[in-house]
This record gives structure tokens, sequence and C-alpha cells, in this order.
């Protein structure tokens, strides 16, 4: 501790008390670098016609020209350090501007493409007889809906007890062993996982077979390691006062993890379990191979292909048929569903965080 | 820890500790759950290389391409580090300045609420990440990648001749820097976070600057973390398939021009693109390439995991 600490501070005093630059004593006053990106802006704008500008390149311009005139003058006037310490203050700053534009631009482009098929028979009918305009993807959603649960009932249990595993029961080496390879699990490509379960079902029930619960089972590799982390973090949170008050009232061990231990972080497994659920809702790529693509409703997921919203999406984006733009527009709806979908697990999971939080909040 | 395994004090006489059959049910099942986790791993890799024999041993004429298995993996899996590289480039130092800002920089109120906003980033489902990108990313670098060619035509990455649709590698390469932004910048803020008080504080005392205290006091206490999240970035950047099948403009072949719209495709994408309409040897030959992509990644994991944890055992109060 003392060693590292003493580092920073022997570098800090020497190197920057050093250099000139410290003996500058003005100061700006602190609208100053407001008011040079204010100007930079005025000056982008006075030359918008006659670079032909767009909006991008002119924040990008202004950004850039703002940047350098704070710069300039922070080091005319405070000196070579503080101009540093502001040129980085703007580029932190515009870099997390920057990573807003996708996320404002993806979600403004679904939202205005897919409101316009945001309709009742969206919902309410398939792609049985459809050929152009209307239809829907209820068969999508259904089997979506069939899917996920599926899969959250083969992964929870499973997350679940291998958490309680990790955290009350394991110790040495095959603890550090199952850790380590869950996380090295999170990782697993989703397609990957996809082909797993294609080639577990191929190899007992022949090739080019398409089930239901190939896909649960494909999502279930993704899902696990998700749980387990989840809930891994929030069994830990359980003080230990409860378990040995609970031991020491003789109550065996087992009792204890049911009734004391998950009861108490209930509402985190929740949590979890939700944002687990939201993460493999929206996993295309191994339901495209274990699935497949179907017009039909099909909700037996031990008997053919079915259809899920992701693939639904893809496919109608992909092979749109001849007038193109009613698929289209039902991929872009089904992209809308999708996000609303995860978004709302998303809500969901941290409302059930709050209002299920124990109630003596330590 | 230790103190939940210490036995409630049994009466003498009725040995070292009492075992309930409910006990023992419930340990067994369990361990089992966490035996099961290692069983799945192990057999994601033996189903693997079981469906992938057949196209191991086929000759190199059943392969599609005619050139072999090597010959119709190579160039996938230079796809595969070209558009993972190209995305770690661009996301590490964005991701880096973002835990910077959600850190030191945004206000304290605000910090939490922004750090979600880059959440979200994470929950937005891959595919629909493939409709932004083909629909509103690459059209809008059409320009860009015009201006490439004319004025820096003469690097060979930007050789040209520009894509008029803009489904470019590089184009697939920043739709992956978009998603595996959260993730890195998740892992270097919370790095970041665990940086000791006592440091940036004393680094402040002596009159440093802002910048100057996260140069001296943070950077050198999250360097592996940053390290160690990028390389978790990479490693779902390897793996990414629905962004880059939808994005990328393929036609096969290893070209490191980034701008043109004959592209090698990657494992991932092209296992999603061709499996559909894929029977016989052509599908063993997909898993085949799966395989080598979740070697890769496994590996990639591996490591990513290995400096991160070692972040972890070192941080805290000691």
């Amino acid at each position: 501790m003392s060693q590292i600490s003493t580092a920073p501070v022997a570098t800090g005093s020497s190197a920057p008390g050093g250099s000139r630059g410290t003996r500058r004593t003005g100061r700006l006053a602190r609208w100053a670098p407001w008011a040079c990106f204010a100007g930079a802006a005025v000056v982008v704008g006075v030359l918008w016609p006659l670079f032909d500008l767009n909006i991008a390149l002119f924040v990008l311009y202004t950004v850039v020209l703002g940047t350098l005139a704070v710069y300039l003058l922070t080091r005319a006037v405070e000196g070579s350090r503080q101009a540093t310490n502001r040129l980085v203050t703007c580029l932190v700053v515009s870099a997390f501007g920057l990573a807003m534009v996708p996320l404002v631009s993806l979600v403004w482009e679904v939202v205005s493409r897919g409101a316009a098929r945001l309709d009742g028979e969206f919902f309410n009918s398939s792609l049985v007889g459809i050929v152009g305009e209307g239809g829907g993807a209820y068969h999508a959603i259904m089997g979506t809906l069939v899917i996920t649960a599926l899969t959250t009932l083969i992964s929870v249990p499973i997350g679940l007890m291998t958490a309680i595993f990790l955290v009350e029961y394991a110790r040495g080496r095959l603890k550090r062993a199952i850790t380590f390879l869950v996380d090295v699990m999170t990782g697993i490509p989703s397609i990957v996982a996809g082909l797993f379960a294609y080639a577990l079902f191929a190899i007992f029930l022949g090739p080019g077979i398409r089930l239901g619960i190939m896909g649960a089972i494909a999502l279930s590799v993704l899902m696990i390691p998700v749980v387990v982390r989840s809930a891994e973090e929030v069994l830990k949170l359980v003080p230990n006062e409860l378990r040995e008050a609970s031991y020491a009232l003789g109550v065996p061990k087992w009792r204890t993890i049911v009734k004391v231990v998950v009861p108490t972080s209930i509402a985190g497994l929740g949590t979890g379990v939700t944002l687990a659920i939201a993460r493999v809702v929206g996993e295309t790529a191994p339901l495209l191979i274990t699935l497949g693509i179907t017009n039909a409703t099909n909700l037996d997921p031990f008997d053919g292909r079915m259809a899920t919203l992701p693939v639904y999406a893809y496919y109608q984006l992909t092979q749109p048929g001849v007038p193109p733009q009613f698929a289209t527009d039902r991929a872009w709806t089904a992209a809308l569903v999708l996000i609303i979908l995860v978004m709302g697990l998303n809500v969901v999971a941290r409302l059930i965080s709050r209002f299920f939080a124990p109630k003596s909040g330590r | 820890m230790s103190s939940t395994r210490t036995t409630p004090p049994s009466p003498p006489g009725t040995g070292r500790s009492v075992r309930r059959p409910g006990d023992r049910v419930f340990a067994g099942t369990a361990k089992g759950a966490g035996i099961l986790i290692l069983v799945i791993l192990a057999g994601v890799a033996a189903f693997l290389v079981v469906e992938a024999v057949p196209a191991l041993t086929a000759p190199a004429e059943d392969i599609p391409g005619d050139r072999g298995l090597a010959g119709y993996v190579a160039p996938l899996v230079f796809g595969t580090l070209l558009a993972a590289v190209i995305a770690l480039l661009v996301a590490t130092p964005l991701a880096v300045a973002i835990a910077l800002f959600i850190g030191y920089y945004a206000p304290r109120r605000l910090a939490q609420g922004l750090g979600y906003l880059v959440d979200l980033l994470a929950a937005i489902p891959s595919i629909v990440y493939g409709f932004w990108g083909i629909f509103w990313l690459a059209p809008k670098l059409v320009p860009f990648y015009e201006w490439l060619e004319d004025d820096l035509g003469f690097i060979p990455l930007f050789a040209g001749p520009a894509s008029t649709t803009g489904r470019t590698m590089l184009t697939a390469g920043l739709v992956l820097a978009v998603m595996i932004l959260p993730i890195v910048s998740a892992i270097s803020r919370e790095v970041f976070l665990q940086v000791p008080s006592l440091h940036r504080e004393a680094a402040l005392a002596l009159g440093a600057t802002r910048w100057e205290m996260i140069r001296m006091a943070v950077l050198p206490y999250g360097r592996s973390g940053v390290i160690g999240g990028s390389m978790l970035g990479l490693g779902r950047a390897l793996g990414e398939t629905m962004a880059v099948a939808i994005v990328l403009s393929v036609s096969g072949g290893i070209t490191l021009n980034l701008i043109s719209s004959g592209n090698p495709s990657t494992i991932a994408a092209n296992i999603a693109l061709e499996f559909p309409e894929s029977s016989g040897i052509d599908i063993n030959t997909l898993i085949a390439s799966g395989l080598a992509l979740f070697v890769i990644t496994f590996v990639v994991n591996m490591v990513a995991r290995a400096i991160v944890n070692r972040r972890a055992d070192f941080s805290g109060a000691n």
C-alpha cells in the first residue's frame, strides 16, 4: 500500500512543478469554455453555405474548433497544464456524446420505421397465405414466448442451484474451476451454442432436424452462466449472521438456504433472472439454425419448425418477396416489438430490485 | 464464509455431525448442477468435434469452394479477426473515455443514470444493430468512404473502389465497435472505481489537475482492467453474428481493402448465412468452422478472464 501510494505523489510533485507552466497565475472565467464553443458554432454556421455542410459535419467542426479554441485560450492565460486538462475534458465529454449517437439514432430509426405497422393485425395474424400487404407476427411472438419460457424453465433451476453450490458448499479447486468456466461460458458466441444444439440433436435424430426444444437448449447454454453470475453476486450479499442465527436454532443447512438465504435475496434473484431473460430473448443466430422459420403458428416445441420474433425479423428483411416494402415494414415492426420487449424486461428488473428489496437495509 | 460450515454443537455420542437426508439430497443436487456446467462446456466441445470430423476427413473437392477445409476457413478467420480488430481499435479508447467521463467528469447525481444509458447499448438485440447498420449507418458512411478513396487512396486499406452501398468491412467493424462499447466501458468503469481514493486525493492535494490525477493515479491502476475488458470485448466481437451477417457485403477472398464491396465474411456470419440452406457435408464444414470460432473465442476469453481476475484479487483493502 505505502509503496503504491508514494509513486504518484513523487512524480506528481516533481514533474509538473518544475515546468514553467505553473508560473502563470491568470484564470479564465467559468463561462469561457462555453463561450469558445458558442463562438465556434457561430463561425462554422457562417461558413455553412461555403462548404455545403450537413448537420453531422456542423457538429463535428464545431466541437473540433471549440476544443482547439479552449486549448489555445487556456494555454495563453493559465498555462500548459491547465490547457491539457481542459483538452482532455473536452475529449472525454465528446467521446460520451459520440457514444450516444448510435443509441439515439438507433432508437429513433426503429421507432419511426416500426410504428407504421404497429397495429392490431400485426399481433393477431400470422403469415399464412399472405403475399404482400398485411399479415403479422402472431406466430413469431407466440413462438418467442414459448421458447423463452422453456429456456427459463431449463436455465433457472440449473443456474440457481449452481450459484447456491458455489456460494454455500463449494470450496477449493472445484469452486475455482466452476467459477472460471462459468465466466468463460459467458463468452461463448451465440452461433456456437446453436451449432452445439444442432450437433446434439443431429447425432441422435439425424441431420436436417429443426425443433423448438433445440432452440431452448441452445439459449440455455447462453442463459445459464448469466443466471449463475448474477445469483452468485446476490447470494454473497446475504449477511452471515442470518445463516448463523438459523444454524443456532438447529435448522438444517438446506432448510436454512431455502427458508432464509433465498427469501432474503429474492429481489436480487428476480432482477438477475429478468435481465438474463432480456439477454436471450433477442438472440437470433442460435434460433436461426435450430428452429428455422415457418409461416404458420406452431406452439409445440417438440414438433418441427417454429417461428420466433428475431428470426422472423431477419427473414422479412432479407427475403422480402416481390414488392419488398410490406415485408420490410413488418421486419421493422418486429424489431420495434423486440426492443420494447427487451427494454420492458429491463425496466421490470429495476422495479423488482426496487420494490422487493429486503425491508431492513443494512 | 468459513463460519457457515461450523456445524451446530451436537450432543456427545452422535458422531462428528448430523447428516440429515434433506441436507444430503440438497447438497448433492447443488453439486450436480455445478458439475453439469462443466459437462455442458465439455459437451459443446465434444459434439462440435464429432460433427466436424466428416469435414476434417473429407477430400478437398467435397468442401465448398474446392480448396479444402483450410482454404475454406482461412478467409473466414481472416475476416473475423479483421472486423474484430477494427471494432477493438475504435471501441477501446472510446470506452475508456466514457468510463472516465462517468467516473470522474460527469456530475455526481447524473453519473449513475448516464452509466445506465451506456448499458442500454448492451441490451439492444444484435439483429436490431444489423438493421440500424444497413439502413442508417451504411448510407451515411458512403460520402466518407468516397472521401477516403479520393484523399487517402494511397493507403492500401482505403484503396477502393468505394462501395456505393456502404456495406463494407469498416462499417461492420464500426457496428461491432458500438456493440462491444458497453462491456469494455463497464469493466473499465469497475476497475477505475477501485482506485484507492487516497491515491487520487494525494495527487489532487499536491496540486495535480484532474487529468494529471487520472494519468498518475487512475490509469496505471486500471491498466490491466482495461486490457482485460477490451479482450472480453474482442471475444464478443469475434463471435457476433447477425449484425455482421446483415451489414457486410460478402464476396470471399482475403483483402485488406476496408471500403470496397468485396469483403471476406466472418465465421459466425457465414454460418448464419449458409446454414439454413445447407445439407450433408456442407453442414459439417460449417460446424468445423464453428469449432474454430469456439476455440478462438475460448482462448481469448480465458486470457481476458485471467487478467481481470488477477486484478480482482489485488483490489480492495490490500
